[in-house]
């Protein structure tokens, strides 16, 4: 199996979905020539043509208005928006029309468009490139939002995204692109939107988290190993639904829950992931359950003591496991 | 000098109560005969009444807690008393506050604090749910948390470790453990082992999902007195089917005058206790009780009647049941199921019971082996009645046919007098007829 990084495993599922149904076709700012911003479809257009890899105007509300007319006549379009930032003028779209056709139509029409969005910060992006946005989604049933951690995770989440009969949006951390690594197979596999995944077992804390932070948080436990704190690595992977059983059975297995994301703290994913476990684990609960989010601020400074001081790193992690485990 | 008031006597056998909630908060004023508190003992939920009039000055006995008949319970300042009197019972009132204290002192502020004002401790609901199934005395634990806290792992340790050693055992490390600082993370398994009495049986695992119910204290009693009777008493059984073809007829023509009549529906369970009452006078052995050396065999005849409501089984008792027509008994039936049903059994409603008849035919069963209601000799359980075919001179015809079933102490009972008390019992239901009395 080799070793690819994040970015590559995402490529490679597109490629692979191609190859394998022609309805599935790519369309996004300079997804085509250029090979994407990030280079995540580099390749694409001298495999499969500029028919099956469109490059759009910089007009986000019309890349998701077309892929939603091309998923409701039968294609699978991926739309790409450069920066999860950009999403906002295609809201309505995603909101009002993709999540509530097959709701609407009464079953008659469904809308099988995968929307990928790069979010979140430490790229010294600033305010229109470093946004974590995925709150304003995850209360928006019909519309499914994902968000992998790992290469593996990011293949197998993003072909199933693909196959999926109703829309997904599929967040990837852009800082996750090359700075992730881990082994991915070059064969075919699917993974279940919906299911949480254990990335660390452990019996001291739980941490639950998705996206850059989750290996924050699995560094912070392997230092905090050493001094004989033994943390449970929760990673939601899917942000809407959440999985709610794999989030009880995590909380409760040590009683000590720590949430921790990289968006901002009030009205995040990690307060409704609270409240399930508030809900369903009282007499499991040991201690509070913490939350390390990022602030509640309007943006992603670009100073870069002020991008530190926004973004999470290990060490802030390692002090809040910490402080949770001996609570 | 306050007056103390003590857990009183609430029934003849009755040996000890749990204070199930205070009425009355320290400083209130109380009148002479004002309720105190609820009291749940073995047989019936009581309330403790004043014995005087004046101010609540100190409560010993905190809620849940169970203690002997005559123990102290709380303290009030007769009116018109001057203040003088806190001291001596603060002293004896301290027991549960020690361990506490010392554990909170150990550690330095913690950041995520549990704000142990004055030592007061505070659990988190994982280690009250670990702590009373498994019967730990939360005040004898060493927390290993922030400020001493009690974590869930260090109660998990300690039921890992098969449960709290005795009280005596666990002082010395508890005190051991007070002047240093621990590190935060290095402790649990070490510190854990302090604990108090033990009366956790062998774990049973919870998995995720599995509902846990707490043992009221009503379900208690029932466990505790099945297993006496089932343990104490060699249970035999036998069983006798009864033709009732008459008693239905009988009952389906008289019943709707009754009704009119009397406002309560005549069922058949009356006519079942009348013929066993009779029976018991016949063969008095039946209506005994075995008394280790000596077997006691009852003048009166009170029949206790099982009563179920949706979580528990109450045993009301039809009291003097011999001297009572069927209507009298149908009345004790139907007053006694309604104030059970309305929780409103007194302790003398209880008590007394010489014999049990059990109507297990109302939910439908057609056998069963009842357990005997200690300290009773026999139980007798009336099943559905259900048409039957059977023979009759050589011919097949459909009757309506009853099982009656007894449950008997062999200490005190044989087959024989059983077989002839049943026979009696079978003879007389069997005559009833257009010429029985209902009243």
């Amino acid at each position: 199996m080799a070793v690819i990084s994040f970015i590559d495993a995402i490529t490679m599922a597109m490629r692979e979905e191609m190859r394998r149904d022609p309805n599935v076709f790519v369309l996004g700012e300079d997804v085509g020539v250029r090979g994407g911003v990030f280079r995540a479809t580099v390749g694409l257009i001298e495999e499969f043509g500029e028919e099956r890899v469109i490059d759009t105007p910089l007009a986000e509300s019309a890349i998701v208005g077309v892929g939603i007319g091309a998923a409701a006549y039968g294609m699978r379009p991926i739309a790409e928006i450069q920066f999860a930032d950009f999403i906002m003028p295609a809201v309505n779209q995603i909101v009002s029309e993709a999540a509530k056709m097959r709701y609407r139509s009464n079953n008659d029409w469904n809308c099988p468009i995968t929307i990928r969005a790069p979010f979140g910060g430490g790229v010294h992006g600033a305010l229109y490139h470093s946004q974590s946005v995925e709150a304003m989604f995850t209360n928006i049933p019909g519309l499914k939002v994902v968000a992998p951690s790992t290469p593996y995770d990011a293949k197998g989440l993003l072909k199933a995204a693909i196959r999926d009969e109703d829309p997904v949006l599929f967040f990837e951390h852009k800082r996750c692109y090359r700075l992730i690594k881990g082994e991915v197979p070059d064969h075919d596999y699917v993974l279940p939107i919906g299911k949480a995944d254990v990335k660390r077992e452990g019996s001291d804390i739980t941490v639950i988290s998705y996206g850059l932070a989750l290996h924050f948080c699995l560094q912070a436990a392997e230092k905090l190993a050493q001094e004989g704190i033994s943390a449970h690595v929760l990673d939601l992977r899917t942000l809407y639904p959440l999985d709610k059983e794999a989030i009880a059975e995590a909380a409760s297995k040590t009683g000590k829950v720590l949430i921790v994301h990289e968006d901002n703290k009030e009205g995040g994913v990690g307060g409704e992931v609270a409240a399930i476990i508030a809900e369903q684990c009282l007499f499991d609960l040991d201690a509070p359950i913490k939350r390390l989010c990022g602030p509640d601020v309007p943006a992603m400074p670009y100073s870069p003591p002020m991008e530190k001081f926004f973004m999470l790193n290990p060490d802030k992690v390692l002090e809040a496991m910490r402080e949770l485990a001996n609570y | 000098m306050a007056t103390k008031v003590l857990m009183p006597q609430l029934g003849e056998s009755v040996t000890e109560g749990t204070i199930s909630k205070w009425l009355v908060k320290v400083g209130d004023t109380v009148k002479k005969y004002d309720s105190l508190a609820e009291v749940t003992t073995d047989k019936v939920n009581a309330e403790v009444p004043s014995t005087v009039s004046g101010r609540v000055t100190e409560i010993v006995v905190p809620e849940g807690e169970t203690v002997a008949i005559g123990t102290l319970i709380l303290y009030i300042e007769e009116s018109g008393e001057a203040g003088e009197t806190q001291a001596a019972p603060a002293a004896s009132a301290a027991p549960a506050a020690p361990v506490a204290a010392v554990a909170v002192t150990q550690q330095a502020a913690p950041r995520l604090t549990t704000a142990p004002e004055g030592g007061k401790q505070r659990y988190s609901p994982a280690v009250m749910v670990l702590s009373q199934e498994h019967g730990i005395d939360l005040s004898r634990v060493v927390g290993t948390g922030a400020g001493g806290r009690v974590t869930r792992k260090d109660v998990q340790a300690i039921i890992d470790a098969g449960g709290q050693k005795p009280a005596e055992v666990a002082q010395e490390p508890v005190v051991a453990q007070t002047p240093s600082t621990p590190a935060p993370t290095a402790a649990p398994a070490a510190a854990s082992a302090p604990v108090a009495h033990t009366s956790a049986p062998a774990e049973i695992p919870v998995a995720s999902g599995d509902q846990v119910i707490p043992v009221s204290s009503i379900r208690r009693t029932i466990a505790n007195r099945m297993v006496q009777s089932k343990h104490e008493a060699p249970h035999a059984w036998t069983m006798v089917e009864v033709d009732v073809t008459n008693l239905v007829n009988f009952r389906n023509q008289a019943k709707g005058e009754f009704t009119r009549k009397e406002g309560i529906n005549l069922t058949f369970l009356p006519f079942f206790i009348k013929a066993v009452v009779e029976a018991l006078k016949e063969y008095p052995m039946i209506n005994s009780t075995w008394a280790g050396d000596k077997i006691i065999v009852k003048k009166n005849i009170n029949i206790s009647i099982a009563v179920s409501t949706d979580d528990a089984l109450y045993v009301p008792v039809i009291k003097d049941a011999d001297q009572k027509s069927i209507l009298g008994i149908a009345k004790a039936v139907d007053d006694l199921a309604a104030r059970t049903r309305a929780g409103k059994l007194t302790m003398d409603d209880m008590t007394g019971g010489t014999f049990t008849v059990n109507n297990t035919g109302s939910f439908g069963s057609i056998q069963s082996q009842p357990i005997i209601n200690s300290p009773q000799a026999a139980i007798l359980s009336v099943e559905s009645i259900v048409k039957r075919p059977v023979v009759i001179n050589d011919m097949i015809a459909i009757r309506s046919m009853v099982n009656l079933c007894m449950s008997l102490d062999h200490r005190v009972l044989d087959g024989l007098i059983c077989g002839r008390f049943l026979q009696s019992v079978k003879q007389k239901l069997e005559s009833i007829g257009p010429d029985t009395k209902l009243y």
